[in-house]
């Protein structure tokens, strides 16, 4: 055994809006530089859909995340070593930037500029990676709301539903949607780190963040297909490689990240994470894609259990670490409840952002005879969210959603005095689940402990040197 | 402490990794030290100098407060702000309230889009610089073009084609102060227009330049009604503009209903309530045609066809009255039916021959009861004295005897406690066969029911038979109740209307899921004690027919005893209309602290006669009109000319003569007085010395001359029919694509065969951004954005006044629009002074004002026409008020700056002399000794103003709240009112505390609820405190029974069909290109700031870059387009220029353009108007409803944006082809 924290989110998709509020305000503080202007650290895609990039989900063409050898080993999807390093410099499965979009501004001078013409003066669009003038054809939400028809039935996930005989048609009649916001999932076992040949990339052991060293990294681009999750970016103007970084600056007060602070559908949680390194390997090992995300459950660790938190101490975990862990609305969502799942755990990264599926309206042929529909009866078919969120098993997502009813019922009779329904929680532990998912006070959707792990000597020094690159020289603090 | 990093990594680093410190068993694991100073890189981005609280004035209804960070004196971002004061433990909180639209404001700061400076037309320049070099001064510059028509014509033609010069302050506000004086003193100061919106957003704002527009004596335009936000349903069954929930009441729902609002979408901010609310056991139903973002968080989705929302509430009122009512009576229900709505007053059946038909409201004249106002006090009758009983809180009580204005089941004659009959069904002396108007989809035809009445001798001998509106309500739904005649046998009876079997040839829906819904929604009801909500909006309301709709919508609500009660009722969210100061507002915005009374004009009529779009209506009156009735004219603008000479509806420029001629005139023929003035001026308009300005709109001494705009993109965003804008207001560069001749001609209005185009001399813009209408304007002044300006805003969906902030100063030359009109005001003093003007005579004709004794002016609904010689003219009864004011423009600015002499006896119901020395001793006294406003409090400064609303109104002041609490006690001999407001007595909010954290109102009688100790939802005054509702019964209304209304067949709510006009009305030739007509709807656009911003970089990158529309793919396929190919989508009004998404989410027959697309972007030429295509009011049409112009008639009376015409742009279709070439028009 060995204990070791990560901040962690649990993202519920029953209450995401799709607005892209955490889109526009992570983007406004991290990547709206030059170099940056197609990045979206956070997105929010409509689905089905095709996403962005553009089927990232499609690891066949990217050769994202982890496989298993003959062996059953764990190997990169890239390749091994002697592979991957033929591709270093030229890599085919490397997206180009068709598969996110080009992005572009107008010529909005041109509106006050303008000398008297025949015509009304217009601001046309013009390329911002080129200058050119340039046609919009394709954009990082260009589905948005199913828009584009063939996109949405072009989507992995429902080909793939579809293959097992789900028969999803996208028609009127069948039609459903949601959103799925994205960010780095900052996983247990990255394959962005495993490949990356300059050893840039590197998992924080305070807190689990995944970051690439704006220093080391020396442009190689291996992490860009690595990532299945499409998650990290080519910055073409310092020929580096960004990813989402957690906003650590922000961890690191205590405070959660943009996406999360500024989500107005309240569906993000962020929390501290026990888990077993030791575990890890094995878990991102187990032979059954299904079977992944119950593994990672199991690296996840107890945090009242006496001998974790003995281990934890041990590794240099800290006290108020082991107080959140013990206080985590994630590990409540995940562990103890069962609400949450991993994104495509069939990458075997271990992703350490996860979600809940959503509920949807009853079907159509059976909404006059039901009240409240079980997750058999709702528009988005199982099928389809089994991809997504459990390689294709549609009971653990039955089993969410049915969990999310039961909520629904339990409260219903508790609203107007009916007896109890029966349910597979005890009554206060649906009294607690309706707390936080519904009234979700902020303290108890975000619980992060700062990270600051000094002495009093040294928190004296820092507070006189903040912001004095003097203190850089001796490897001090800077703010 | 050292830095220490560990990775897992399958690779060693080569280079300059420090070594590894462990490596353990499996190979897996690594880790490593060092090499992490560049953190501090995203550290430092991180780290910013200030965060200042600031909002966003776009009303979107969110008002939401959000931190501006500030970096080196430069706004790097913005995120919402979290500290909204806390609710209560059991429910979610506020924050975190924004959307992405607010997140990327702060962009707009520093873009290329900005204006920086102030602009003049390169031609209108040249010509002013010119004379002002000969030495004019500005009111004789400004003449030399204004009176000459080839120069005039010069600049207006090239209004919108580009060429701008740089002006400076001085130069632009000169022109503009010039423009409007000469307006004045040559046609009148009711030429003068200004139009701003929503002030409820920016209030302030707003005030700053209605202050200064009613200072010159011009008309502001509504703006709620011409949005068609309004809800006109709501005056006519409330006596109230709007009172809504705030959105956090969804939280108390028990069951909600979404019925055409996209919440996720458009109510961003607080959509979490509703998909909180679903774990607390609520049930969703969706209602919309498409599936929309809402119907994903519904358990339920009924799909009704485009427009028929009205047949599917029809037959859920069906099954609930059948259910609820008839069957199985709920006592619940009937218990509120009784005491709060007018379901158990009489009506009085008119015999016509062959059949009966609902008349008016029997009245205490009627019956020969005396009392002050017999006409208004109303019947019920009571089981306990076995009479006919006149109840406490009618109308004749609000404007008579006060102590019985109340809604106490009482005998208003003698006190005795009594209990209203709903219904005569068990005891009636007749049956009769009634017919009620019914509007089918094939043409409109009568529905005849049988009836029961009682029989009743009036005053006069005459007998009369009555019947309650309950009964009426029955029959009309087609309820067996075994009276016989026509009635539903059983739900699945399809051939009579309103059955759930009835509505599915109309809707599709399926009949069970609508009596199951119904079911659904009273049980809950019951089980709840009225927490049943639904939840509307823009979907229903921005149709032709929005007041029925609603109102079928409505009845459901009242039926099961929804309104009133937390957690239950309608929940209208479409636009910020709920400004929460509100006295304090009103007084500095129409500078009544100086002068009254102010004009303030319904804009969907002024704009309906100003555009001309009165020459092309479509619509003959007989299609739409109550097939028991003639209608009174065929053109709709014919109603509208009655409605300004009946004072139902406000008319600037009121008289085709200037104030000052009428005057002079009135003295020379020898009047002595104001009264004197006022007789002559009626001799005249009864002689037709005088006539409207409506009635003869194409005469140039009736255009509207000057029209400022401000916090608004007229042209972009709200001009319904924005390319007869361009013609006939503007002169501009037109779209139109086919003027055909109108369906019917008018009586009333002169039709000129001969039109001078560009009506307007002077467009003057004031924005942060070079959109359509700058782009469109002679002046252009830059203002401060929302984080460089001192203001404040409040909204319906939360209870808290919040500010704006300077988180930096106004941007380069830019102004707030505070110091902008300032500026203007000082200029039209300097200019006034400069010509030696001399005080203005000036006439102001005011229309019934509504909530006034004038509510009472026209009784028993009755149209009395004095022109037609039914009636003699009477101002203030017959016809509007007539107003002799004189205006002395050298003062302007002394005013402005100054909180005058009105405001502590004159403006309020109350003693506010406190208010305003307290206001003098916060903000200062002017001092200048020179200004007529010496020693008064200074409003110089926004701040000021801002504090002088707060201190003055009711919702921030607790003082007053009392007070005001106290004048309902005495008005409805009701006690314990002021209650609701005196723990909040010592509490004043200002301008700084609303920096430091958004605070909430007080809860003042301004409104119909409450927020103490619970979240607000409007009505339970009433049904709590017993209030009455401000309608001529002081209830609820489902009957209305005014003579207009009935010639519309509307008197109960009803089904009708959307207006469905062909695209185009000459012959067409396609050319051999595939066209398909479409419904065109123009819902509200998730990737633009509400109706006006559509050009933010951040946001066009995150949908399609441009105008877009929405259409079925297999639409899409029929004419050969696929997505993102460019498409023509017209009719006869306009040409549209857009890339096409295609999607299977929206029924086929339909498209949609979101609202306020903006022509500046990224849009093309039409090959078919052979300019630049439209914005999304391309292709629309006003479509005036004349039900809308009623006024004098209780709560039919008008009030500025509270009742009038609205600007509704849904029953439009329009052709859609592909577009094979593409031209930019760069020329």
């Amino acid at each position: 055994m060995k204990i070791k924290a990560q901040i962690s989110m649990v993202m519920n998709l029953d209450k995401c809006l799709g607005c892209h509020t955490c889109s526009i305000t992570c983007k406004n503080a991290w990547t709206n530089r030059k170099g940056t202007e197609y990045m979206y650290f956070n997105n929010v895609e409509t689905r089905p859909g095709v996403g962005y990039p553009k089927g990232w989900e499609k690891q066949d063409e990217w050769k994202g995340g982890w496989t298993l050898d003959d062996k059953g080993r764990l190997k990169l999807r890239a390749g091994g070593k002697v592979e991957r390093f033929i591709k270093l410099f030229y890599n085919p499965d490397q997206p180009g930037m068709d598969d996110y979009y080009e992005p572009w501004t107008y010529d909005y001078d041109e509106l006050t500029a303008a000398g008297r013409k025949r015509h009304q003066p217009v601001a046309r669009s013009r390329s911002l990676v080129t200058g050119e003038r340039m046609d919009i054809t394709w954009g990082p939400n260009w589905d948005d709301d199913l828009s584009g028809a063939p996109y949405a039935r072009a989507d992995v996930d429902l080909i793939a539903a579809n293959a097992v005989g789900a028969q999803i048609k996208m028609d009127m009649e069948d039609l459903f949607m949601r959103y799925l916001p994205r960010t780095c999932n900052h996983c247990l076992n990255p394959a962005c780190v495993a490949a990356c040949p300059s050893g840039a990339i590197y998992k924080r052991d305070e807190d689990g963040v995944v970051l690439i060293s704006q220093d080391a990294c020396r442009g190689w681009r291996a992490c860009v297909p690595a990532c299945p999750y499409k998650k990290v970016y080519y910055n073409w103007e310092t020929n580096k490689s960004e990813k989402c970084t957690f906003c650590f600056p922000r961890l690191e007060s205590g405070m959660p990240t943009i996406c999360s602070d500024t989500c107005v559908g309240r569906i993000r949680y962020m929390g501290v994470l026990l888990y077993d390194m030791d575990k890890v390997e094995a878990a991102a090992s187990t032979e059954d894609p299904r079977d992944i995300w119950r593994a990672i459950k199991d690296v996840l660790v107890d945090p009242t259990d006496p001998a974790v938190i003995e281990n934890a101490r041990a590794n240099g975990v800290a006290e108020s670490w082991i107080d959140a862990a013990q206080h985590s609305p994630v590990y409540k969502l995940i562990k103890e409840w069962g609400l949450a799942l991993p994104l495509h755990a069939e990458y075997r990264t271990l992703p350490m952002v996860w979600y809940i599926p959503p509920m949807s309206p009853i079907l159509q042929r059976v909404a006059a005879d039901t009240d409240l529909a079980q997750a058999d009866e709702m528009r988005i078919p199982l099928a389809y969210l089994a991809e997504l969120f459990s390689a294709g098993d549609p009971e653990p997502v039955r089993d969410v959603i049915n969990r999310l009813v039961a909520v629904r019922a339990h409260m219903r009779a508790k609203e107007v005095g009916a007896p109890e329904p029966e349910a597979e929680f005890a009554p206060e532990v649906l009294d607690e689940m309706y707390r936080l998912l519904a009234i979700a006070k902020r303290p108890d959707r975000f619980n992060i402990p700062e990270a600051a792990d000094m002495t009093r000597a040294e928190r004296l020094k820092a507070q006189r040197e903040f912001g004095f690159c003097t203190s850089c020289a001796e490897g001090g603090f800077n703010a | 402490m050292s830095h220490l990093f560990r990775k897992y990594s399958h690779i060693r680093k080569a280079d300059d990794a420090p070594a590894p410190v462990r490596q353990p068993e499996g190979g897996h694991q690594e880790l490593r030290e060092g090499g992490r100073d560049w953190e501090h890189m995203y550290r430092d981005r991180w780290a910013h100098d200030k965060i200042v609280r600031s909002t966003h004035g776009v009303n979107c209804t969110g008002s939401c407060s959000w931190n501006i960070y500030v970096k080196n004196g430069i706004v790097t971002w913005e995120n919402q702000a979290t500290d909204y004061p806390e609710t209560p433990d059991c429910m979610p909180d506020h924050e975190p309230r924004g959307c992405p639209r607010g997140a990327s404001f702060s962009w707009y700061l520093y873009s290329p889009l900005r204006i920086k400076y102030p602009y003049l037309r390169a031609e209108l320049a040249e010509m002013w610089r010119d004379a002002r070099a000969q030495g004019m001064n500005p009111y004789d510059a400004w003449a030399s073009i204004a009176s000459d028509p080839e120069k005039k014509a010069r600049y207006k033609k090239a209004r919108g084609l580009g060429g701008f010069v740089r002006s400076n302050w001085k130069e632009a506000s000169e022109i503009v102060a010039a423009s409007e004086l000469y307006t004045a003193y040559t046609y009148g100061p009711d030429r003068n227009i200004g139009f701003s919106v929503i002030p409820a957003m920016s209030m302030l704002s707003y005030a700053a330049g209605a202050r200064f527009n009613q200072l010159m004596g011009g008309a502001q335009l509504s703006f709620y009604d011409w949005y068609a936000d309004l809800p006109p349903a709501s005056p006519q069954v409330w006596g109230d503009q709007t009172d809504v929930p705030e959105s956090s009441d969804w939280y108390n729902a028990g069951y909600l209903m979404l019925w055409g609002s996209n919440v996720p979408q458009t109510r961003t901010p607080d959509a979490h309530f509703l998909a909180e609310v679903r774990y607390k056991g609520t049930k969703v139903t969706a209602v919309s045609p498409d599936y929309a973002e809402f119907c994903t968080f519904a358990d339920t989705w009924l799909q009704p066809n485009v427009g028929t929302d009205s047949a599917l509430a029809m037959a859920m009122g069906h099954v609930i009255l059948n259910e609820y009512y008839w069957k199985k009576p709920e006592p619940f229900f009937l218990n509120y039916a009784k005491q709060f709505t007018d379901m158990p007053f009489a009506v009085i059946m008119d015999d016509h021959g062959d059949h009966w038909e609902p008349g008016r409201f029997l009245n205490a004249a009627d019956m020969g009861v005396e009392g002050a106002n017999p006409e208004f006090n109303f019947f019920v009758s009571d089981a306990n004295a076995g009479k006919l009983v006149v109840p406490n809180g009618t109308m004749g009580d609000r404007w008579g005897d006060q102590a019985h204005w109340n809604l106490k089941m009482e005998d208003s004659a003698t006190g005795a406690a009594i209990d209203p009959e709903l219904s005569f069904v068990d005891r009636h002396d007749d049956v009769v066969a009634t017919a009620f108007p019914y509007f089918g989809t094939d043409g409109k035809t009568t529905i005849v029911r049988n009836v029961p009445v009682r029989t009743v001798t009036a005053a006069d001998g005459t007998m009369l038979r009555i019947t309650t509106v309950h009964d009426l309500l029955l029959s009309q739904y087609g309820i067996d109740r075994g009276l016989g005649g026509e009635c539903a046998s059983s739900y699945d009876d399809a051939s009579v209307a309103f059955t759930p079997a009835w509505q599915q040839a109309i809707t599709n829906v399926d009949p069970a899921l609508v009596v199951r819904t119904a079911r659904e929604f009273a049980d809950n009801s019951i089980a709840t004690k009225g927490r049943s909500m639904i939840i509307m909006g823009a979907g229903i309301n921005h149709w032709y027919h929005a007041d029925d709709i609603y109102r079928t919508v409505l009845n459901i609500l009242l039926f099961c005893a929804t309104e009133g009660r937390n957690g239950g009722g309608w929940a209208h969210y479409v636009g910020q209309e709920k400004l929460r100061p509100a006295e304090g507002w009103k007084t500095v915005m129409t500078a009544t602290d100086w002068q009254m009374p102010p004009r303030l004009q319904n804009g969907t009529s002024f704009f309906y006669f100003a555009t001309d779009q009165w020459r092309s209506d479509e619509i003959d009156t007989e299609d739409l009109t109550s097939p028991l009735r003639t209608p009174r004219y065929h053109h709709s603008g014919d109603y509208n000319i009655m409605a300004a000479r009946l004072g139902w509806l406000p008319a600037y420029p009121t008289f085709n003569k200037p104030g000052a001629q009428i005057v002079a005139e009135a003295k020379a023929a020898g009047a002595a007085d104001d009264e004197g003035i006022k007789a002559a001026l009626v001799d005249q308009l009864k002689n037709k010395q005088v006539d409207f300005a409506y009635a003869d709109p194409d005469a140039p001494e009736n255009f509207p001359r000057n029209l400022i705009v401000w916090r608004a993109n007229l042209l972009g965003s709200s001009a319904k029919g924005s390319e007869y804008f361009n013609k006939y207001l503007l002169g501009a560069k037109n779209g139109v694509v086919e003027e055909e001749r109108m369906a019917a001609e008018p009586e009333e209005i002169k039709v000129r065969p001969e039109v001078t185009e560009g009506k307007l001399d002077l467009l003057v813009s004031l924005d942060f951004r070079m959109t359509t209408t700058p782009l469109y304007s002679d002046v252009v002044l830059p203002t401060a954005t929302w984080y460089e300006k001192t203001d404040i805003s409040s909204t319906d969906m939360h209870p808290f006044i919040h500010p704006f902030s300077p988180a930096v100063e106004p941007g380069w030359e830019s102004r707030t629009d505070w110091d902008i009109f300032r500026t203007l005001a000082a200029a039209v003093s300097s200019v006034a002074k400069e010509a030696n003007l001399q005080p203005l005579d000036d006439i102001v004709a005011v229309p019934l004002q509504h909530d006034s004794a004038s509510e009472l002016a026209q009784p028993c609904g009755r149209v009395r026409d004095w022109s037609k010689g039914e009636c003699e003219p009477v101002p203030g009864k017959t016809m509007p008020n007539l107003v002799h004011v004189v205006r002395d423009y050298t003062k302007t600015y002394d005013k402005f700056v100054g909180l005058g002499p009105n405001v502590p006896k004159k403006n309020f119901g109350w003693d506010a002399t406190e208010q305003y020395e307290w206001i003098g001793d916060r903000n200062g006294r002017i001092e200048n000794k020179d200004l007529l406003s010496y020693g008064m409090p200074s409003l110089a400064e926004a701040e000021h103003a801002v504090d002088a609303v707060l201190a003055l109104s009711t919702s921030s002041n607790g003082k007053l709240a009392v007070k005001a609490f106290e004048g309902l006690e005495r008005k409805t001999g009701l006690t314990g009112l002021a209650d609701l407001a005196r723990g909040r007595e010592e509490d004043q909010i200002t301008y700084r505390a609303t920096q430091v954290q958004p605070r909430e109102t007080i809860t003042t009688p301004c409104f119909t609820g409450s927020n103490t100790n619970r979240r607000y939802t409007p009505f339970t005054l009433s049904t709590e405190q017993k209030v009455p509702f401000r309608t001529i019964t002081g209830r609820q209304s489902f009957y209305l029974d005014h003579e207009l209304i009935a010639e519309w067949g509307e008197q109960l709510a009803t089904y009708k069909p959307i207006l469905d006009y062909t695209p185009l009305k000459l012959e067409h030739d396609a050319q051999g290109r595939r066209e398909i007509a479409l419904k065109y709807l123009t819902p509200h656009n998730k990737w633009s700031t509400h109706s006006m911003y559509f050009d933010n970089q951040q946001l066009l990158t995150l949908y399609r870059g441009g105008q877009t529309v929405i259409l079925n793919e297999k639409d899409a396929e029929a004419i050969g387009a696929v997505d993102n190919d460019w498409l023509e989508v017209f009719n006869r009004n306009g040409a549209v220029t857009a890339r096409v998404a295609t999607t299977a989410r929206i029924p086929r027959g339909s498209m949609f353009m979101y609202h306020a697309q903006d022509r500046h972007i990224y849009v093309p030429g039409t090959p078919l108007s052979g300019t630049r295509g439209s914005g999304h009011n391309g292709p629309t049409h006003i479509h005036v409803k004349p039900t809308h112009m009623i006024g004098g008639y209780g709560q039919l009376s008008y009030g500025f944006n509270y009742y009038g015409t609205t600007g509704n742009q849904r029953d439009i279709m329009v052709v859609v082809r592909k577009m094979e070439e593409v031209d930019w028009l760069e020329d």
